[in-house]
């Protein structure tokens, strides 16, 4: 080895190099640089694995789902189902039919919103929601509410983005029918003890709905332990493909509750007088699903098992000190989002630089860095800022990519000296 | 390749950091309020018109250096010119920020420090905002300007 020969990365709980190797878009060149991919809780970018799944699928198991008699048809409904139980096996959940595919966290959260709460919710009642929420977690209830009567009742967070639990325990009482919250915050990194919260929303009888998006592609979900009533994610966020995702629902209540969308394939019989609903997950899913998109989050999920989902956490957690630490050294920068339990977001703004001009500049040193408000207003609104900076970290990320996003932000201050 | 420094020169660095007509003009008739909801960027642009003439103008709010800088060098661009004027000025500013048209580069004079936004399309938005929220001032309109 020469002097200059780059030192592999001896202290990472997983072999990043060959990680690398299986994310063909990783060798991107950006404005001439190598492409340091840091917008992971946007979308995280997808392994051979994910994308030959999906050709594979079209390639020799294309047919419409449930009740074809035909061979491609069958295989195409077992492939689906397959999928399923894969991913009820990865969260936890007590039965594969507790899991319903979606196009996506928001629809999970809409479909719980406009049924359940559409059944359960009267004038009066409450929502709780807590004040790190993404837009997807505030604005479905906010529907809910404008169509009910019910109130929304925010949970504040401390200066360092954890949410307040005490004040959360007072919001909560005879009134509240849900209480929503995001297991991990997507513009601060924050991880909610859902557990405990959720433990206080069931005494005094509300349901529970977690936003599972942040969470899922970085920590170990067991649905059943956390005691969630319904918890929502997305495909893409954890290496899988775009437009679809799962919503976990307890089974009790899936079943009482009426279907989200009409059509075909959630039916058991229709005449013009009437309908008789299919059964609990296919009652949620009206019309032709995509299939391979299941075939593409199977394998995404595959693909995290197969190096661990504990070892991901732990190499993510060794990448977000190591940039918190590398951060905070730099001058006249203010980390937003200091949480003592975090996951993979590190959200900071620069003095007297926007964020938008950071973005603009590290973009152009191949640093792709997510600027603005991250769908979650009122958090900006919480810390009186306009917009964050945010780098988030997946498995394929390095120290050397983080060496370079601190090179990068120094080249910011040159810019602005 | 689009270089940063056609992006960021001095010129808009400097107008960024001391913006010029930062206020709210003492006789103001006309304003509007320019939005931007990707990125949070938000002015106000006060006018005093004097018939067709603008014969004060200023503006506040927040924003990044490119949309602070149009903002600040927009105002002195357009003082004491006419509706038609400032409209015409605003027209062939767009031309040369979106790169379709550099021919009146000169005509804009220092405006012209713009014209390496047209490398980075999605920074367009910021040089322009202020200059929709004049507009909007400028024809009176009551609702808040958006990018989007």
């Amino acid at each position: 080895m020469t002097a200059s020969a780059v030192l592999p990365e001896t202290t990472s709980a997983v072999d990043v190099e060959r990680i690398r190797a299986d994310f063909p878009i990783l060798r991107t060149q950006a404005h001439g640089h190598g492409l340091v991919y840091l917008d992971n809780a946007a979308t995280a970018q997808k392994p051979r694995a994910v994308i030959d799944a999906i050709v594979r699928y079209y390639e020799s198991a294309n047919a419409n789902i449930h009740r074809g008699v035909h061979y491609l048809s069958q295989l195409a409904t077992e492939e689906f189902e397959a999928g399923r139980a894969t991913v009820a096996r990865f969260v936890k959940a007590a039965k594969a039919s507790e899991i319903v595919f979606t196009r996506g966290t928001t629809e999970g959260i809409n479909l719980v919103a406009q049924t359940w709460g559409r059944t359960h919710v009267r004038a009066g009642d409450e929502i709780v929601v807590t004040a790190m929420e993404h837009h997807s977690d505030i604005v479905p209830w906010q529907m809910l509410c404008e169509a009910t009567g019910a109130k929304l009742r925010v949970a504040p967070m401390n200066d360092r983005g954890e949410l307040i639990v005490e004040e959360f325990a007072k919001l909560l009482g005879a009134r509240t029918k849900i209480v929503a919250l995001a297991h991990v915050s997507n513009a601060l990194g924050t991880i909610n003890p859902v557990k405990k919260l959720a433990a206080l929303a069931h005494a005094q009888g509300a349901i529970v709905v977690v936003d599972g998006a942040q969470a899922v592609p970085h920590l170990a979900v067991d649905v059943q332990d956390l005691d969630a009533d319904f918890y929502s994610f997305s495909a893409h966020k954890m290496y899988g493909p775009t437009g679809i995702g799962a919503l976990y629902g307890k089974m009790a209540l899936l079943e009482a509750m009426p279907p989200y969308q009409g059509g075909g394939d959630m039916i058991s019989s229709v005449t013009f007088e009437k309908t008789i609903y299919n059964k609990v997950p296919h009652k949620f899913e009206a019309g032709t699903p995509d299939m391979a998109g299941v075939a593409g989050l199977k394998a995404a999920i595959e693909y995290m098992n197969a190096i661990g989902v504990e070892k991901i956490a732990a190499h993510e957690h060794d990448l977000l000190e190591y940039a918190t630490e590398a951060v905070r050294a730099l001058e006249r920068i203010r980390i937003i989002g200091t949480a003592a339990e975090k996951a993979s977001v590190l959200s900071f703004t620069v003095d007297d630089v926007h964020p938008h001009d950071i973005g603009t500049i590290l973009d152009q040193e191949g640093i792709a860095v997510r600027t603005g408000h991250h769908c979650a207003q009122p958090v900006m609104e919480r810390y009186g800022i306009p917009a964050t900076v945010r780098a988030s970290f997946a498995v394929y990320n390095t120290r050397a990519e983080v060496d370079a996003l601190v090179r990068g932000l120094r080249r910011v201050r040159e810019v602005f000296a | 390749m689009a270089e940063l420094r056609d992006l960021y020169q001095e010129v808009i660095l400097e107008h960024s950091k001391a913006p010029r007509n930062y206020k709210e003009p003492a006789h103001t008739n006309h304003k509007a309020e320019g939005y931007n909801p990707l990125c949070g960027d938000r002015f106000t642009v006060y006018l005093e018109m004097d018939g067709e003439t603008v014969r004060d103008i200023g503006f506040q709010g927040a924003g990044c250096a490119i949309s602070k800088a149009s903002a600040s060098m927009m105002t002195q661009s357009v003082k004491g010119k006419t509706k038609a004027e400032a409209h015409k000025i605003f027209e062939q500013f767009h031309e040369l920020v979106t790169g379709h048209s550099h021919d009146h580069a000169a005509e804009l004079g220092k405006l012209a420090v713009f014209s390496g936004v047209s490398e980075f399309p999605v920074r367009v938005k910021c040089a322009t905002l202020a200059w929709h929220t004049l507009e909007a001032a400028l024809e009176g309109k009551q609702e808040k300007v958006s990018t989007e």
